[in-house]
């Protein structure tokens, strides 16, 4: 059974996007538990492949019987174990999240086809990290953004358009991709990524390569949205759906990271990637002006999510720097950063959905006192917040930890600065917040009187909201405390073996 | 000397009791404040009870100690116990328990708001002031050196005006990027030596070039020195006395500040060493920007006239003292300042805690206004002019023991230099405390009417201005500070 785990992911959620799309139009209310199902059991999927791959090794399975590299190898090692479970578990939480976002914010909540297009959004999420394939890897990334761009432009007023843009960065970057998988095609004759893997040492020096290696990096970068790729992603973000982005924005951007590291590591050997063709040194130089630059543009919003937008480039930032530290510390931190990051951007976006549900406002100017009125969402922002900071034991000090010792090993004094400052940048954006939550007093709020009495009102936010917000910030912790057994036992096996250091 | 360690559940233990105390105080809340406040004060006593269970061990020679969980690999979240680190351990937990029952008078006078915040930080407060303390790794420290600059944000801009906000902001643009400093030295120091440990006499020497380790040094001291106030990074402290009495008095004459020296120490002699700081002379370095602390502060003491902003510079001038007697790196001076470290603790803390009495009755503020408040106040201002004397470094109280062996300490190393600082510095002090006092008793004021602080106020009030004369005769009564310091610095030195 075990085996057939890595294309039961991919093809569970799938197989109910039909269902319930049939299904959602004979009774309306089947379309929740139609959703809830298959991401629980894909959940459960991503432990029980977790732990085969710790204690086993990698698992392989060949679609349909056929052999590589003739047929589709889906593969999974530590990395896309750790990935998969990761983005399981958001997209579970998400799942509960969205019955009452969607309820509240999309017009056609009762459409199956909202449910539909969710499941099918997470199948392109699975299937791109539990593929092998080259080219399979491209058509599940089609099928995810096109339920990206879909989904997206459900939202408010200007959504549409954002998703238009969307579209066309998306599918530039598409292509981009689609264009460096043919070039490998024509170079190796074949499409595994194993199987390239071991084709291409050969080819190093071939001009073919390198333009295809760039593109592949382009592509990458679009849906990762590194900078100076990003420019779709704030308008896109912010104007869909609160589900939609506390579905997206973690996991799109993350598992857009996770290709990047695959094709660099993986594909391409990092003897390629930092010797051959010096690509470490210029994303260094990316990722740090991303950094930064995005820090700076989130100091200037007002909207609370499109703050976060400008957040999650940043954190994307991070990774890039990870990787061009180009070793084992850096790398570390990079992987560590996508699943921490995950988790972090889930539970902000989650409680920014959660605050516009209940105060009908993304403006931070609106939200004085908020903590009077919305204290656990209060608390779970505090607490996504502290983590992006970077305050221990929360998880995102420790890939900044990783991500230091990274560039401190290979003497990049210009990334430290920028991890650092950018931490501070963070303390100013999200203390603004915080401080607007916790110390401002509403004009027109009475002060409490002698007695002091303010009666603890609980978040008027549905349960299916609040709930998977409280698990998401328990996970910061959880994965904070045991960041070191990750390291140890899934990461330290992530990394390729050709890296130094 | 042989220094055996043991395992024990102890320090985790001790740091409990104010992270359950804080997360009871959240639920309890305003309804039942009586029932909220008992929780801080058992927080604080069973605090207290646990951390000096520890003392017999230490006292002996031995180090306890508590792994939680590895990080990383050579690093876990660990506490280790040792003599210096039960010095603030034993100085913060109880004084919690007095601040604790001066807060409830405090608050409760004043009728202040938003009192379950103020209860439920102070509590996490302590927190991380104890567990900076009993840190056995860089990495435990930070991180409880974070919690607590945190968890005293909101009690600085526990006002909610305009100017406490804007404080507030100061406080965490200052500290934060004091903690930016340490985590990139933290760094820096993994990167060179594989382990973020503590060890007495220091470690890191051999480990990396004269310049590397002299940037890290600096990274150290800028990164530390923001809490430990020096000159040009002390600007948060004035403006932090915008929060309550309370707040001043325990957290930024106590434990925040020494927090930041009490880690600027660990890393002066714990990571670096004596014998590698007078090989590379940045010890000197330090020194020279102590002294010139210690005295600037000293001179615009004199020009404040908010009574709490005066106190405030007088705590920058002390903070320096101590960190003038560590980095002259004479056995006797760094008995000194570990010793200065809890008398001084003591003897400031009445001081503000009278600001406190004075300002919650009479709502006073600037000295100006306090023409003979010692007849409306007797006991307050007597306790402020014990206190004062200690300050000034007169037998027989607390304050002369540290100073005498910070000078020793300045003979012993030939460094007449810093002997003269020490005595100016201990002119100027008296020099801007006692006309308050003489201006308490012998003017005349006008009569407002008001009459002593309410006994929740005085009785800590008396409790530590009496340890502070205690403190002077019997340096080593009770919790044995006396015996702590010597035992860290024979340590340190190799004994």
């Amino acid at each position: 059974m075990v085996e057939h785990l890595p294309v039961l992911m991919v093809v569970t959620p799938l197989t109910f996007s039909f269902i319930v799309n049939v299904a959602g139009m004979w009774k309306r209310w089947l379309c929740f538990p139609l959703v809830f199902i298959p991401m629980m059991a894909c959940t459960f999927f991503a432990f029980a492949i977790l732990l085969k791959v710790t204690t086993a090794g990698e698992i392989r399975y060949h679609l349909g019987g056929w052999p590589p590299p003739w047929g589709i190898e889906y593969c999974i090692d530590h990395f896309s174990a750790l990935v998969l479970l990761g983005v399981a578990v958001i997209s579970l939480l998400v799942s509960i999240y969205a019955y009452s976002s969607f309820k509240k914010e999309v017009d056609g909540y009762r459409s199956p086809q909202l449910y539909a297009l969710f499941l099918l959004q997470t199948t392109g999420l699975f299937g791109i990290t539990a593929t092998a394939d080259l080219f399979n890897l491209y058509v599940l990334l089609e099928i995810a953004s096109f339920s990206a761009y879909a989904i997206i432009a459900m939202g408010e007023r200007g959504a549409d358009f954002a998703a238009f843009r969307y579209v066309i960065f998306g599918t530039i970057g598409a292509c981009a991709y689609l264009l460096a998988t043919g070039y490998i095609y024509i170079l190796t004759g074949s499409l595994n990524m194993t199987d390239v893997a071991q084709r291409l040492p050969r080819l190093y020096s071939s001009r073919a390569l390198l333009v295809g290696f760039t593109f592949f990096l382009l592509g990458a970068g679009i849906k990762m949205g590194i900078f100076p790729l990003h420019s779709w992603l704030p308008d896109a973000y912010t104007l869909a759906p609160s589900a939609v982005s506390t579905l997206l924005a973690p996991l799109f951007s993350k598992v857009g990271g996770y290709v990047i590291i695959r094709i660099m590591f993986t594909v391409f050997d990092s003897s390629f990637s930092i010797d051959v063709f010096p690509v470490t040194d210029l994303l260094g130089l990316i990722g740090g002006i991303g950094v930064i630059v995005a820090c700076v543009m989130a100091v200037a919003q007002t909207d609370l999510k499109r703050m976060l937008c400008y957040v999650i480039v940043a954190e994307m930032g991070y990774v890039v720097i990870g990787i061009a530290s180009a070793n084992r510390l850096g790398l570390t931190g990079a992987i560590l950063h996508i699943i921490n990051d995950m988790f972090m951007m889930a539970c902000l976006f989650a409680a920014a959905g959660a605050i516009f549900y209940q105060m009908g406002t993304k403006e931070i100017s609106r939200l004085s006192c908020l903590h009077r009125q919305m204290p656990v969402t209060s608390a779970v922002f505090v607490l996504g917040a502290l983590s992006v900071i970077g305050v221990p034991p929360l998880c995102g000090f420790f890939s900044k930890w990783y991500l230091l010792l990274g560039a401190i090993k290979s003497g990049q004094w210009i990334l430290i600065a920028v991890l650092l400052i950018s931490s501070l940048i963070y303390a100013i954006i999200f203390f603004r917040v915080i401080e607007y939550a916790y110390l401002k007093r509403r004009v027109n709020h009475m002060r409490p009187g002698k007695s002091g009495q303010h009666p603890f009102q609980l978040d008027k936010v549905p349960i299916s909201m609040l709930v998977p917000m409280i698990l998401l910030a328990l996970g910061i912790i959880i994965l904070g405390i045991f960041s070191g057994t990750i390291v140890t036992d899934i990461i330290e096996f992530a990394l390729p073996s050709s890296i130094s250091g | 000397m042989k220094m055996e360690t043991v395992q024990a559940a102890t320090p985790m233990l001790a740091l409990l009791p104010s992270l359950l105390g804080a997360i009871l105080i959240l639920i309890t809340g305003q309804r039942r404040a009586n029932l909220r406040e008992f929780w801080t004060i058992a927080a604080s006593v069973a605090k207290f009870s646990l951390i000096c269970s520890m003392l017999p061990p230490i006292l002996q020679g031995q180090i306890v100690e508590y792994t939680f969980v590895n990080i990383c690999k050579g690093i876990a979240l660990q506490l280790r116990v040792d003599s210096f680190g039960m010095i603030f351990a034993v100085l913060s937990s109880f004084l919690w328990i007095v601040v604790s029952i001066y807060s409830i008078g405090y608050m409760r006078t004043l009728k202040e708001h938003a009192q379950t915040r103020y209860f439920f930080c102070f509590s996490i407060a302590l927190f991380g002031a104890t567990g900076t303390a009993l840190a056995g790794n860089l990495f435990t420290l930070y991180m409880f050196y974070e919690i607590l600059t945190l968890a005293t944000f909101p009690l600085v801009a526990h006002e909610e005006t305009a100017e406490a906000i804007r404080a507030g902001r100061k406080y965490l643009a200052y500290l934060l990027s004091g903690a930016a400093f340490i985590l990139f030295a933290m760094g820096l120091t993994y990167n060179l030596t594989g382990t973020l440990d503590f060890a007495p006499g220091g470690y890191i020497d051999s480990h990396g070039s004269k310049i590397i380790l002299s940037v890290l040094f600096a990274a150290f001291i800028i990164g530390f020195g923001t809490k430990a106030a020096i000159i040009p990074l002390h600007e948060w402290l004035p403006s932090a006395m915008i929060a309550p009495a309370p707040v001043s008095a325990l957290l930024h004459a106590v434990a925040v500040v020494k927090a930041g020296v009490f880690c600027c120490l660990r890393v002066l002699l714990y990571i670096f060493g004596p014998d590698l700081l007078k090989e590379l002379s940045l010890s000197l370095v330090l020194a020279y920007v102590a002294s010139f602390t210690l005295i600037v502060a000293n001179i615009i003491a004199l020009t404040q006239d908010n009574l709490k902003r005066r106190l405030a510079f007088s705590t920058i001038n002390n903070l320096s003292i101590i960190l003038l007697g560590a980095s002259i790196l004479s056995p006797q001076g760094i008995k000194g300042a570990m010793l200065h470290i809890p008398f001084h603790g003591f003897m400031k803390i009445t001081l503000f805690m009278c600001a406190g009495a004075i300002y919650a009755k009479a709502h006073l503020e600037n000295i100006s206004e306090m023409d003979g408040i010692g007849r409306k106040m007797p006991f307050t201002m007597a306790a402020f002019a014990i206190a004062s004397a200690g300050i000034a470094g007169i037998p027989p109280l607390a304050g002369f023991i540290s100073k005498w062996y910070l000078c020793l300490g300045a003979v012993e190393a030939h460094q007449v230099f810093f002997l003269v600082i020490f005595l100016s510095s201990a002119l100027l002090d008296a020099a801007y405390l006692f006309p308050i006092v003489y201006s308490a008793f012998f003017k005349k004021g006008k009569r407002p009417k008001f009459d002593e602080a309410p006994p929740l106020l005085l009785w800590p009030i008396i409790i530590t201005a009496v340890f502070s004369l205690l403190f002077g005769i019997f340096p080593d009564a009770f919790i044995h500070l006396f015996q702590l310091a010597t035992h860290s610095v024979v340590t340190i030195f190799g004994g």
